[in-house]
C-alpha cells in the first residue's frame, strides 16, 4: 500500500496520484494501440464497438454518475448526434473533421434546451420526463421524414479525413485507431472536467442539493451544464455509432437503447470513467459469449443449433439484478475491493465497504 | 354517433391504462418506489390466465383460471418483494427504478420462453358479445373493463383512506423509521403491497387480453400508463384512473383528426407539457413543507 503525502493543493487534483499509476495507465494505452496486432479483424470491429459504447456511456456518466440526475432518454441525444452529423455532411458538404464536433455541439445545445424546463424535476419525475423525450424523439424522426428519411433511415457515408477513407469493412484497424484517438480525447476532457470547479460542483449537487446551494452553487445552472456536457459527449458517440452502423433509422435509437445505456453504466460502476468501459465490454461481449457457448454446446450435444430469442436481454437483465443486489458499485467497485484486499493483506475485513443502513423519507412533502 | 363510439372505446382503453397506472400508484403510495415492470406484470398475468384457460394449453374453465392467475400473481408479487426488493430496503429510488427495469427484461424473456413470441388471444366469455343501444354498438368486453376498473379504484381508495392497514401503508412510505417506531411492520407491509399490485396487474392483464391479442412486448404499454399516472398525479388513486382515461380518450381522437404519425405522440406530449407546467399532476399529492 502506497501512501501519498499531499504537500500542496495541486497534489489533490493531479491527473495521476503517483508515478506508478501513470505507468500502468500508459501501459494500458500502449496495449490499446497495439491491440490490432494481437487479435483478429473481427474482434477489432467488436473492440471499436466497445469504445463507441464507452463514449456514449461516459456521456451518460457525466449526468448520472457525476451529477446524480437519472436519464432514461439518452438515445435521443445519440440520435441527434448521428442524424446531424450525416446531415451536415450531406447538405452542407462539410468534412468529417467539422461535422463531427458540430454534431456533438448540436446534441449539447439540444440537451441544454431540454434541460431548462426539466431540471427543476427530481428523481423519479426526471426519469419519467427523459423517458418521454426518448419516446418522442423516436416518433419525431418519423415525422420529420424529408430531413431524416423516416422509417427508411439514413445512410452514413464513410469517414473521410484529408482524402483518407475509413471504412468498417475496408480498413477496420484504421477505424479502430481513429475511434481510439477520439476516446482518448474524451477521457482526457472528462478527467480534466472533474478536476475543474464545474466538476466539483457536479459532485456537490449529486451529494446534496441543499448543501450545494448553501456553498453558493447555482444548482439549476449546474444541472443544465451537466446536461449540455453529457449530451455533447453522447452526441459524439451517437455520430460514431451512425458511421459504424452505416445505416440507421428511427428504430436504431429507441427506448431500449436508452435503457441499455443506463444499464451499461450501472453494471460498470456509477461515478467512474472505468465503469463506462467495463459496462461497454460486458454489453458487447455478452452476445459473443452466448454464441460461443452455443457452438460449444452443439458440439457436445449434437442437437443442432438452438436459438432462444430474447436471450441476450434476458441474461443482461439477470446480470444487472445481480449487480444491483450484491455489488451496487458495479464491476469497478468489485475491482476496488479485490485491490484493497491485496494491498492490505492480511488485514482486509469483510465490512470495510459495508453500506450504511438508511431509511427512506417521502419526497411528497418538501 | 361516431364520436360517441370513439368515446366508449377510448374510455375502455383508458381504463386499462388506468389499471396499470393503479399498480404504479399503489406501490408508490406504500413504498415510495416506482415499479417500471408493472406493464410486464400485466403481460405476465394475462399469459398465466391464457396458459390455464386456452384450449391449446390446459383448457381449464375461464373463471377458475382467472382466480388461479390472480392468486399466482399475488404470491409472485409477495415473493418478489421478499426475495429481491427487500435487499434494496432504504436505498434510493433510482436504484429501485433500474432494478425494476431489469426485472421487466427478465419477465419479458421468461414469458417469451414459455408462451412464445407470437401474438395470442385469450379465449374469454367476455369477448365477442355486443350490446346495442340504438345505433351505438358496445362490446361486452369494453363494458366489463369500465365497470371492473371503476369498482376496483373505488375499493382501493376506500382501503387506503379508511382501513388500518391502508393507513399503515401510507405511513410507511412517508417516513420508514417513524413508521417502525409506531409499530408498523414496514417490511411485511411492503411485501403485501407488492402482492396487491400483482393482483391488480393480473386483473388488468385479463381485461386487456380479452379486448385483443397479447404478446411478450405488451408490457411496453406500461409507458403509456406512466404518462397516465403522471398526468393524474403520482400517488393518487383516482388520479391514476383520471389520467388513464385522459390518455385513452386523447388517442382515438388524435388518430382520427390528426395526420398519420402525429397521433401516437400525443400522450407523451401531454406528459411533457404536464411535467413542465404542473409537475405533480392534476390531483397533486405534494404539499410544500412549512417551516
Amino acid at each position: 500500500m502506497r501512501i501519498v503525502f499531499k504537500t500542496s493543493y495541486d497534489a489533490d487534483i493531479r491527473l495521476f496520484k503517483h508515478k506508478a499509476q501513470a505507468f500502468w495507465y500508459l501501459l494500458l494505452f500502449a496495449l490499446a494501440i497495439l491491440l490490432p496486432f494481437l487479435i483478429s479483424d473481427f474482434l477489432i470491429g467488436e473492440a471499436t464497438l466497445v469504445l463507441i459504447w464507452a463514449i456514449c456511456g461516459m456521456g451518460l456518466m457525466v449526468l448520472v454518475g457525476q451529477t446524480g440526475q437519472a436519464s432514461l432518454g439518452h438515445a435521443a441525444f445519440m440520435a441527434v448526434g448521428a442524424y446531424s452529423n450525416v446531415l451536415y455532411q450531406e447538405h452542407f458538404s462539410m468534412p468529417f473533421l467539422l461535422s463531427f464536433p458540430l454534431a456533438g455541439l448540436t446534441a449539447g445545445v439540444a440537451g441544454a434546451l431540454i434541460a431548462m424546463p426539466i431540471t427543476k424535476l427530481h428523481g423519479i419525475y426526471l426519469a419519467i420526463a427523459t423517458l418521454a423525450i426518448s419516446v418522442l424523439a423516436e416518433d419525431l424522426i418519423v415525422i420529420m421524414e424529408p430531413l431524416t428519411g423516416g422509417v427508411s433511415g439514413l445512410f452514413a457515408p464513410d469517414i473521410e479525413i484529408f482524402g483518407f477513407v475509413f471504412n468498417r469493412y475496408g480498413n477496420p484497424v484504421e477505424l479502430y485507431w481513429l475511434v481510439l484517438f477520439i476516446t482518448f480525447l474524451i477521457v482526457y476532457l472528462y478527467r480534466n472536467m472533474l478536476r475543474s470547479p464545474i466538476g466539483r460542483s457536479f459532485a456537490a449537487v449529486r451529494d446534496s442539493e441543499v448543501s450545494a446551494k448553501a456553498m453558493g452553487i447555482n444548482v439549476a445552472r449546474t444541472k443544465m451544464v451537466a446536461f449540455a456536457i453529457s449530451c455533447f459527449i453522447t452526441g459524439l458517440g451517437g455520430a460514431l455509432m451512425g458511421h459504424f452502423a452505416t445505416i440507421f433509422t428511427n428504430e436504431t435509437f429507441n427506448l431500449i437503447m436508452s435503457i441499455t445505456l443506463l444499464l451499461i453504466i450501472v453494471v460498470g460502476g456509477l461515478g467512474t470513467i472505468h465503469g463506462a468501459f467495463f459496462g461497454a465490454i460486458v454489453f458487447v461481449m455478452l452476445p459473443l459469449v452466448i454464441s460461443l457457448t452455443r457452438d460449444a454446446l452443439t458440439v457436445f450435444a449434437d442437437s443442432g443449433s438452438v436459438t432462444i430469442p430474447g436471450l441476450e436481454s434476458g441474461l443482461f437483465g439477470i446480470i444487472l439484478i445481480g449487480f444491483i443486489l450484491f455489488e451496487p458499485m458495479g464491476i469497478y467497485g468489485r475491482w476496488l475491493k479485490i485491490r484493497t484486499y491485496f494491498e492490505l493483506f492480511p488485514f482486509y475485513r469483510k465490512d470495510m465497504f459495508r453500506r450504511q443502513k438508511s431509511y427512506l423519507k417521502t419526497e411528497r412533502t418538501r | 354517433m361516431d364520436i360517441l363510439q370513439l368515446i366508449v372505446s377510448g374510455l375502455a382503453n383508458g381504463c386499462v391504462y388506468g389499471l396499470i397506472a393503479l399498480g404504479f400508484v399503489l406501490i408508490y403510495k406504500a413504498t415510495e418506489a416506482v415499479n417500471f415492470a408493472q406493464g410486464d406484470f400485466m403481460m405476465l398475468g394475462a399469459f398465466i390466465t391464457l396458459g390455464f384457460t386456452n384450449a391449446d394449453h390446459m383448457g381449464l374453465p375461464f373463471w377458475l383460471s382467472v382466480i388461479l392467475a390472480i392468486g399466482i400473481m399475488g404470491i409472485l408479487g409477495y415473493l418478489l418483494d421478499m426475495i429481491v426488493l427487500r435487499r434494496m430496503f432504504g436505498q434510493s429510488q433510482v436504484a429501485v427504478v433500474i432494478l425494476t427495469i431489469a426485472l421487466g427484461f427478465v419477465i419479458r424473456f421468461i414469458a417469451g420462453l414459455i408462451w412464445g413470441h407470437e401474438p395470442q388471444s385469450l379465449e374469454s366469455p367476455l369477448s365477442g358479445l355486443e350490446l346495442r343501444f340504438g345505433g351505438l354498438v358496445l362490446g361486452m368486453d369494453e363494458v366489463w373493463v369500465i365497470i371492473v376498473t371503476l369498482a376496483l379504484t373505488a375499493l382501493l381508495y376506500v382501503f387506503f383512506a379508511r382501513t388500518k392497514l391502508g393507513i399503515g401503508m401510507q405511513a410507511s412510505s412517508q417516513n420508514q423509521l417513524a413508521a417502525y417506531y409506531m409499530g408498523i411492520p414496514v417490511k411485511r407491509i411492503h411485501s403485501m403491497i407488492w402482492a396487491l399490485s400483482g393482483v391488480v396487474a393480473a386483473i388488468a392483464g385479463i381485461l386487456f387480453a380479452s379486448k385483443g391479442s397479447i404478446d411478450p412486448t405488451a408490457g411496453l404499454l406500461g409507458i403509456k400508463a406512466f404518462a397516465a399516472a403522471v398526468i393524474g398525479g403520482f400517488g393518487s388513486l383516482p388520479g391514476a384512473l383520471l389520467g388513464g382515461i385522459i390518455v385513452g380518450l386523447v388517442e382515438p381522437f388524435a388518430a382520427r383528426y390528426m395526420p398519420a404519425g402525429y397521433s401516437q405522440i400525443f400522450p407523451y406530449l401531454i406528459l411533457v407539457v404536464m411535467l413542465v407546467v404542473r409537475p405533480h399532476g392534476i390531483l397533486s399529492q405534494i404539499q410544500t413543507k412549512k417551516v
